[in-house]
């Protein structure tokens, strides 16, 4: 795979979390101030990338989980933390989680992390896992 | 009672320290094979899987409907099921089968395939199975780095000589879970000034786990623990979507992940339902890769001592690591909690991952002594250190790591302490005091540290926690106090984030801070003159073990002045009347002037001299040209002496007493172990080698029997011979010898 790793080959053309050119994350950006922790992190449109890379490279499950990491990058990290804790066993009921699929959806596109959730729901309620 | 004294003796051994206990399959106590494993089914209906290994889709539980809608090929799977479980094993076994053409395949199996084809496979079948299996070319290692005191000085030294020594990655955890975010910062720091590009995790619950990679302070965890059954699974607080959606939220931040999961946990935790645990493994492992995880932490971890209780154990976590690297999962093969007292056990198990290679050999090779290890000893520690280099010498297989000389070490542990002594005083953490920096610089374990007061630690801790500053902020410390290096390090791992290539299955970093993973650095092997060798300047390193001397180190203390008072005057003669021959090595008083216990060579020869002089003889010295073998040299001065009796005499020592009519090789006493003889064993050889020429009774001399002798100079005795040996003039005839001496009589 001749792009891989992106750090060689797309230097100039990835993007931070925060859209920042990634040339731009310097020592002296770091230095002055100008970088953030935010700035420190992948882009969705770099992750959708590996996911690429991973698929090509027989890993579809990897490359599945990279999707959904995509659509995670916007997602605040307190959200996260809370989504993550409605899927432990017996958290949510089962109106819980759908509402909380459609508003990744609605909110920031997750379309996969939806629909993912939406599987865990019906699992849950089959298997008796959601809050009593 | 009869005692046996060796019974008393092997009960008393570490082996026997050890718990053993007999299968019992109902409880889960049986490590692969259990009856109630069930035979591998898939049945396959519109797309959709009505059937696991006997299980009907109206009884799935939560592991089985994640396996069959996440992790199963089902385009291939009807053929996967369909080829025997045999075939399978061969292929694996195979060498001119490639790792690809059994991946495709195993993308279909079910938990029951994946075990069936285990029990047509032996240790060295499977041994050859990982080492085509593994998906990262070039094998690696990781290190544990805790300390009982949390000592962030003592754990930055230690991340540091960890990273110097080679370990792609770095693990912590925490004894007090506060600490953690000031632990993880320790290791960071520590790694990045050891060397840029180590991977490191703070080992803590998911959740606050997650929040330290957010912060920028781990770069990968690991510990997001999976189990094979579903009462497990919910009894560690998680379901195959919550730790799927854990992995996706990892990766989100440009974290790389890992899960856990290891034979014997489901029957520890009570509820293995009759299960072998190589069973419930491969249904954890399939859980792994459904969940999108780029690898597994396996190998039983914490659980070892539970498989390595039973009949198979050992055989069935090499199994675990086998199943997940055919799964197409970067393996941490365990080799990390404590396993076995005995170093016998522990270093045999040990091969099973070290020879055939893994993705990472131990996932968590304590990298600080065992008292210091807080996640269950450690089974190779910091005290193992030259053992384990020795091992890759050995057997030139790479086991991830490098020799380092004190210095570096003592250099690099100071460098960096005083960084993470930097980044407190600049972040206004406690004080990190000089004091603390020396005793983390020269310290082996926290018994080394002082005392240091962590109530405002575990306070600043806290408010570290729930603060702003993240990684950014400590590079900005690093770049302000002079440690722009360790700043660019940390930087660079930022950058690292952003371009998210080490989120690629097995991804390390490189000496030259370059990625590689399976991707770019994918396993090859397919027999001999493929794969992963260790070569050039990588093998040069592995055998520059500080303790190598070169060989010229070993014959300089044997050099001297050619022995003055020895002088040749002649061919030597075929002598008359009782007398004994005393020939010498060609190298003598000569090339060479002590023997290999240091014993000058004129004393030597005076000691043998006055020997046979106290018997009333007179010993005529000779020098033998022609070989260096001691027999040969005997048998030369036998053959010229009167009484037909000769003492052969090499320069390293060893000594012979001969007679004329025996064969070469025979002798009447040999004298082979020259490191243990004295002045006074020589003068007693001298004295023999009389009263065998006397024909008088002779008991021989008696010398000490030292086995190790061999062991400990065996270098040097070879190189002594081939001192001697380079004197050898295969033409000249013996000579006769004039020594300078008269007997003190």
């Amino acid at each position: 795979m001749t792009e891989y790793p992106l750090r060689d080959s797309k230097a100039d053309k990835l993007f931070t979390h925060s859209g920042r050119p990634l040339s731009e994350v310097t020592a002296a950006a770091i230095a002055a101030g100008e970088v953030t922790g935010d700035d420190l992190r992948a882009h969705a449109d770099t992750l959708r990338q590996q996911a690429q890379i991973a698929r090509q490279g027989g890993y579809p499950q990897l490359a599945a989980n990279l999707q959904r990491a995509a659509e995670l990058t916007d997602v605040p990290n307190e959200e996260l933390l809370k989504i993550y804790e409605l899927l432990r066993p017996e958290r949510a009921s089962y109106d819980e989680l759908v509402r909380l699929a459609d508003y990744l959806e609605e909110t920031y596109d997750a379309a996969e992390n939806a629909a993912f959730i939406k599987d865990a729901a019906a699992v849950y309620r089959e298997r008796n896992l959601l809050r009593r | 009672m009869e005692r046996s004294k060796r019974f008393d003796l092997l009960a008393k051994r570490d082996i026997n320290k050890e718990t053993y206990v007999e299968p019992w399959p109902e409880a889960g106590l049986i490590a692969a094979d259990s009856p109630y494993d069930p035979p591998p089914s898939l049945t396959i209906e519109d797309g959709a899987v009505v059937e696991i290994d006997g299980v009907k889709r109206q009884d799935f539980d939560a592991l089985d409907i994640f396996i069959a809608s996440q992790a199963l090929d089902l385009e291939t799977a009807e053929d996967a099921m369909a080829l025997p479980s045999k075939e399978y094993a061969r292929m694996l076994a195979d060498i001119n089968v490639p790792r690809e053409e059994i991946a495709r395949l195993v993308a279909g199996c079910t938990p029951g395939k994946l075990t069936d084809i285990i029990r047509h496979m032996n240790v060295l079948e499977m041994m050859m199975g990982l080492a085509k299996m593994r998906i990262r070319r070039t094998p690696a290692n990781q290190a544990h780095v805790t300390n009982w005191r949390e000592h962030p000085a003592l754990l930055a030294a230690d991340a540091a000589e960890a990273a110097l020594r080679g370990f792609a990655e770095v693990e912590t955890t925490v004894r007090v879970a506060r600490f953690a975010p000031f632990n993880a910062l320790a290791i960071l720091v520590g790694t990045q000034t050891g060397r840029g590009g180590v991977l490191t995790q703070c080992s803590v619950e998911e959740a606050l786990g997650l929040r330290l990679a957010m912060k920028g302070l781990t770069s990968y965890a690991e510990t997001l623990s999976v189990y094979g059954t579903e009462k497990t699974f919910v009894d560690g607080d998680d379901t195959p979507w919550s730790k799927a959606f854990l992995a996706s939220a990892y990766a989100s931040r440009g974290v790389k992940i890992r899960f856990t999961s290891g034979t014997g946990s489901e029957a520890l935790m009570g509820r293995a339902e009759q299960k072998s645990m190589l069973y419930l493994e491969a249904r954890c492992l399939l859980v792994v890769k459904g969940a999108g995880s780029q690898g597994v932490q396996n190998g039983s971890i914490s659980c070892i001592a539970l498989p390595e209780a039973l009949p198979g154990g050992v055989r069935a976590v090499l199994a675990e690591n086998l199943l997940a690297s055919m799964l197409g999962l970067e393996v941490a093969a365990g080799n990390d909690a404590l396993a076995s007292h005995s170093s016998i056990r522990k270093s045999a198990k040990l091969m099973l991952q070290f020879i055939p290679g893994a993705d990472f050999i131990f996932s968590g090779y304590s990298a600080i002594p065992k008292r210091d290890n807080l996640f269950g000893g450690g089974n190779f520690d910091a005290e193992d250190f030259d053992d384990y280099n020795v091992l890759q010498r050995d057997m030139q297989i790479d086991g991830g790591v490098r020799p380092i000389t004190e210095a570096e070490a003592l250099s690099i542990r100071r460098k960096g302490a005083r960084a993470i002594q930097a980044v407190y005083r600049e972040l206004g953490l406690p004080a990190i005091t000089d004091e603390e920096i020396d005793a983390a610089t020269a310290a082996h374990g926290s018994d080394d540290m002082p005392e240091r007061d962590i109530v405002p630690d575990l306070k600043a801790a806290d408010a570290f926690m729930a603060g702003d500053d993240d990684f950014v902020a400590v590079i900005r410390a690093l770049q302000q106090s002079g440690f722009a290096d360790v700043a660019d390090n940390i930087l660079e791992m930022g950058r690292q984030r952003i371009t998210a290539d080490y989120l690629q299955p097995s991804a390390i970093f490189d000496a030259d801070f370059k990625v590689r993973s399976a991707i770019n650095d994918g396993n090859d092997y397919t027999g001999p003159g493929s794969g992963y060798r260790p070569h050039g300047a990588r093998w040069r390193e592995m055998q520059a073990i500080p303790q190598a001397k070169s060989p010229e180190g070993f014959v300089d203390p044997h050099v001297g002045e050619p022995l003055s008072r020895l002088v040749e005057i002649g061919p030597a003669a075929k002598g008359a009347g009782r007398e004994v021959v005393l020939a010498l090595g060609p190298a003598f008083g000569t090339a060479l002037a002590k023997t290999i216990g240091g014993l000058h060579h004129e004393d030597v020869l005076e000691a043998i001299l006055t020997g046979v002089a106290a018997e009333g003889l007179i010993a005529r010295v000779i020098r033998v040209y022609h070989s260096s073998d001691c027999a040969a040299i005997g048998y030369v001065g036998a053959r010229l002496s009167g009484s037909g009796i000769g003492i052969g005499l090499q320069s390293r020592g060893t000594a012979v007493i001969h007679q004329k009519d025996l064969v070469p090789l025979n002798n009447l006493e040999l004298f082979p172990q020259s490191p243990s003889l004295t002045l006074g064993t020589y003068q007693d050889i001298g004295r023999n080698a009389a009263r065998y020429a006397l024909g008088a009774p002779t008991v021989p001399v008696a010398v000490e029997i030292d086995n190790g002798a061999r062991l400990r100079l065996i270098v040097k005795t070879a190189l002594l011979h081939r001192r001697e040996t380079d004197e050898v003039c295969p033409d000249r005839p013996p000579m006769e010898l004039r020594f300078d001496w008269e007997p003190e009589l």
